[in-house]
């Protein structure tokens, strides 16, 4: 019988014995590139976590992907795999660059902010809804409908921008002129020059409130059960189309809220390619987090610490090392997920009479 | 590659012989100390309510599943614990319950899937088709060989498994309840062409838990109850009441309404009509009825009939029993009376209510209770606590503008898992880790531990264990004396006897008999179920 602990252990050992098995990975391939395994994971950590710029750039990825891993694991939850983050995230971003270009200096800030973030959220709702409203409406599978989705978006978005937008010279927009999100080093002097900016406390609240919503709302419990068993949810009186519709509206708003850490929190402009694969990492955040808003958090700050620190060790080792290492821990936590799990279960079965 | 099984064996010499099989899972003992005798060239049924172990034991034989303990025995060879290749390479062939066809290949594609004629490379199509064709005539197990699985009939894909066994040199055919989706004549084609095995010397293990059916085509029987065998018996030297005794392990009981009758409540069968009302042309009884289905028809997944004009209604403090054989429409009419399927034409009308296109909370809410059929797929979240679980329908009331009362979910978790006697007493608990019988007392609790006027109970005591089978059959009875209207479903005639005030008999679809309890007979009930005899419904 499984109690709360047993299952708190399942949750949690299946990334650790990924990590594990990551570490030792990384040790052969830093090792057949004739350094020391201790030398460059020293030097990983001193470039992340271990001075104040490189961890304000660690906080600032880890910001982008929480957003995009929330939005792929309440995509999860219910038993849709929303490979469309990346599209939603520049949707976000371009209509938070576009209502923050035109909204006034004299608007007062905080609501200037606010009124980008709903903008954000409209935009990756909108690219959501799509593929949403074709599964429910058609049986349309939506990872293939987000994955063609993510080009039409894209090249849309690059063709407004270049075309009607840009600031001469360059793919970017223009810089907003109301609700630019401070960064941290307006308050602590030491993140100066790291892009670390207040998104990181949405990001927080953010998960908070998906969190919330998915344990301990009506909602939630409704749409846990259709990613679960939708045949049970329709029994128990949900509205399984209905359900699906709104976490996928859900779930490109929440990516696309992600878009502002960019353009409102680092950049000021909204600038063609920001996105940069954030989305389709929040896919691996998303796995490593175990769907669960708290992982997701955690997850999204080892991932950005490997991104960042790819970067401190490139003159020792390649920094493509770590795009390896990345995909050694995802093909890892995808294998023992089920694993790990099986080998827990076996350990705690009473021998049998 | 030949078709026609040989019987090897010596005679005397057993062609099965398995001895004090166990196999448990998790919490449930699914075979104890089960036996099984088969002589070569008999057909010998295996028979036992659902969840009695039959198809575990088979499964063991089969090579699917490895014994914990005990020995088994082919034509005179210890195999205990092979895997499947080595059962059909020995020549075991099991025809499962669910076909293992692909729909999109023709029928001799499918017959020689995994062991194909090939010439110079190439797969000898010619000689595929000339020797599946060869094969059903021998055996009389008519198909057209060249026909695309997906255009068949379910009897004729249940032949086009059997040749496949057989092709692949079978010699010991177990067939897995193959009746359930057959037609009264595609029975009898399959008796003959059983026989006709037989009588080449084939053996054949037919699963199965009717006994018209054990009687009709079997020379011996072994009856297995809560994963024991308890009884080995000659086909001819019996009668299906001891058959059925031997299955259920006591006489089958025929009474239990007096409790209903002793608080006053009008069980008789007879209707009773009061005037028309202006509104509406059907009868106004809505006072004396809780439900009431008028000329319903509903459709199945291929478009057909599936319930076809079926009219029926029951009192509060009745129970409704529908026997039938599965798949004459009970599934279809239980979904359509919850809410989870569209009703074609026809009303229903529950309370006095018009609900014929509610929605299911809506008709929750009208005070529906619904156990279904499947725990499994729809009356569980089987990754969802047991505490979840209990609200699952009702979730609404436990959650104050969309937010769910955590405490008030715990608190009623606690209460339910101690009025329904819930093992193990804890609501935190996946219901995945609990035995079938817990998982159904769950869903009985939040079907019954709360207010309801109407329970839809479909196949409540499947694969549950005795002591529970004991008390849902109490639960069922104490709802009926406190005024409750029921309409029962079961595979289990016994249970629908036991239970049941009146009895319907559902066969393709339609209401062939409604007879007051007391006036049940097992034969005539045979009857109507096999479709040997129809009345019209009401």
């Amino acid at each position: 019988m499984s109690t709360r602990r047993e299952q708190f252990e399942e949750a949690v050992f299946p990334p650790i014995v990924a990590l594990l098995v990551a570490l030792i990975c990384g040790d052969l391939l830093i090792m057949s590139y004739g350094q020391s395994p201790a030398t460059v994971y020293r030097m990983l950590l001193e470039g992340t976590w271990g001075n104040a710029y490189g961890f304000g750039q660690v906080l600032y990825k880890a910001t982008t992907l929480t957003f995009t891993g929330l939005a792929v694991s309440l995509g999860i939850r219910a038993g849709l795999f929303n490979v469309g983050a990346e599209s939603q995230l520049a949707a976000g971003g371009f209509l938070a660059g576009v209502v923050g270009l035109a909204l006034w200096p004299a608007f007062p800030l905080p609501l200037a902010i606010l009124v980008c973030i709903v903008a954000a959220a409209i935009g990756g709702g909108v690219v959501g809804a799509v593929p949403g409203y074709l599964k429910v409406k058609f049986g349309a599978h939506e990872v293939i409908v987000t994955i063609m989705l993510n080009f039409v978006v894209l090249a849309l978005l690059n063709w407004i921008v270049a075309d009607h937008l840009h600031v001469s010279e360059t793919l970017h927009t223009p810089e907003i002129r109301n609700g630019a999100i401070p960064r941290l080093d307006a308050f602590i002097q030491a993140f100066h020059g790291s892009a670390a900016n207040l998104t990181i406390v949405i990001a927080l609240i953010a998960a908070f409130l998906v969190w919330f919503h998915l344990f301990r709302s009506k909602r939630g419990y409704d749409l846990r059960a259709v990613g679960l068993q939708p045949e049970a949810a329709e029994y128990g009186g949900v509205k399984v189309g209905a359900t699906l519709m709104r976490a996928m509206v859900l779930s490109g708003a929440i990516a696309g809220i992600g878009g502002i850490n960019y353009v409102l929190g680092y950049k000021q402009y909204y600038e063609e390619g920001f996105a940069g694969g954030s989305g389709f990492l929040g896919i691996a955040v998303a796995l490593v987090g175990r769907n669960h808003p708290l992982g997701v958090v955690l997850a999204a700050l080892f991932f950005a610490t490997l991104s960042q620190g790819g970067l401190a060790i490139h003159a020792f080792v390649p920094k493509q090392m770590v795009d390896v290492l990345q995909g050694v821990v995802i093909l890892a936590v995808a294998m023992s997920v089920p694993e790990v799990r099986t080998a827990l279960r076996r350990a705690r079965k009473p021998v049998a009479a | 590659m030949t078709g026609l099984p040989i019987a090897t064996a010596n005679r005397g010499q057993y062609a099965i012989r398995m001895t004090g099989i166990d196999k448990t899972f998790g919490s449930v003992r699914a075979n104890r100390d089960a036996s099984l005798e088969v002589m070569p060239g008999e057909i010998h049924a295996l028979v036992g309510e659902n969840g009695a172990g039959k198809s575990t034991l088979m499964k063991i034989l089969g090579g699917l599943q490895k014994p914990d303990a005990g020995t088994m025995e082919v034509n005179g060879t210890d195999v205990t614990g092979w895997n499947t290749s080595d059962a059909i390479a020995a020549g075991i062939g099991v025809v499962h319950q669910h076909f293992m066809l692909v729909p999109t290949l023709t029928v001799a594609e499918n017959i020689i899937l995994g062991m194909e004629p090939v010439t110079g490379g190439r797969i000898d199509y010619p000689k595929a088709i000339a020797d599946v064709q060869a094969l059903s005539r021998e055996t009389g197990l008519a198909v057209s060989a060249e026909a695309t699985v997906a255009n068949l009939s379910v009897g004729e894909a249940q032949r086009v498994e059997i040749l496949k066994t057989l092709y692949r040199g079978a010699k010991i055919l177990v067939l897995d309840e193959p009746t359930a989706v057959l037609s009264p004549p595609e029975v009898r084609e399959l008796w003959t062409v059983l026989r006709r095995l037989r009588d080449a010397g084939g053996t054949i293990v037919l699963i199965t838990h009717r006994l018209d059916e054990v009687i009709d085509v079997s020379d011996t029987i072994t009856v297995m109850r809560a994963g024991q065998t308890v009884e080995r018996l000659k086909t001819a030297d019996t009668t299906p009441a001891l058959i059925a005794r031997a299955m259920v392990g006591r006489d089958v009981i025929l009474t239990s309404r007096d409790e209903a009758s002793a608080l006053g409540v009008d069980v008789a069968g007879a209707e009773e009509e009061s005037p028309v009302t202006a509104s509406t042309f059907h009868p106004s009884d809505d006072m004396t009825s809780a439900i009431r289905v008028t000329d319903l028809v509903i459709l199945g997944a291929q478009g057909t009939r599936a319930v076809d004009g079926v009219t029926f209604s029951i009192r509060p403090g009745e129970i409704l029993g529908i026997a039938g054989v599965e798949g004459n429409g009970q599934t279809e009419l239980i979904e359509a009376l919850s809410g989870l399927r569209p009703v074609e034409s026809g009303l229903i009308r529950m309370s006095g209510h018009d609900v014929t296109h509610k929605n299911v909370s809506e008709r929750r809410d009208a005070g529906l209770s619904h156990i279904p059929e499947d725990r499994h797929r729809r009356g569980l979240i089987l990754d969802y606590s047991v505490a979840d679980n209990l609200v699952l329908g009702i979730q609404e009331t436990f959650a104050k503008r969309g937010i769910l009362n955590r405490d008030r979910i715990e608190a009623n978790a606690k209460e339910q898992i101690e009025s329904f006697d819930i093992r193990p007493p804890s609501g935190q608990i996946p219901a995945r880790n609990l035995s079938g019988g817990n998982q159904q007392k769950v869903v009985i609790a939040r079907e019954m531990g709360r207010k309801f006027s109407i329970l839809l109970a479909s196949q409540p005591t499947r694969g549950v264990d005795v002591g529970a089978i004991e008390f849902i059959h109490s639960r069922l009875r104490e709802a009926r004396a406190d005024g409750k209207a029921i309409l029962l479903v079961s595979a289990e005639l016994n249970e629908v006897l036991a239970l049941a005030d009146r009895v319907a008999v559902m066969y393709r679809g339609k209401m062939t008999k409604v007879m007051s309890a007391g006036d049940v007979t097992e034969e005539s009930l045979g009857e109507y179920m096999t479709g040997t005899r129809m009345d019209t419904a009401e």
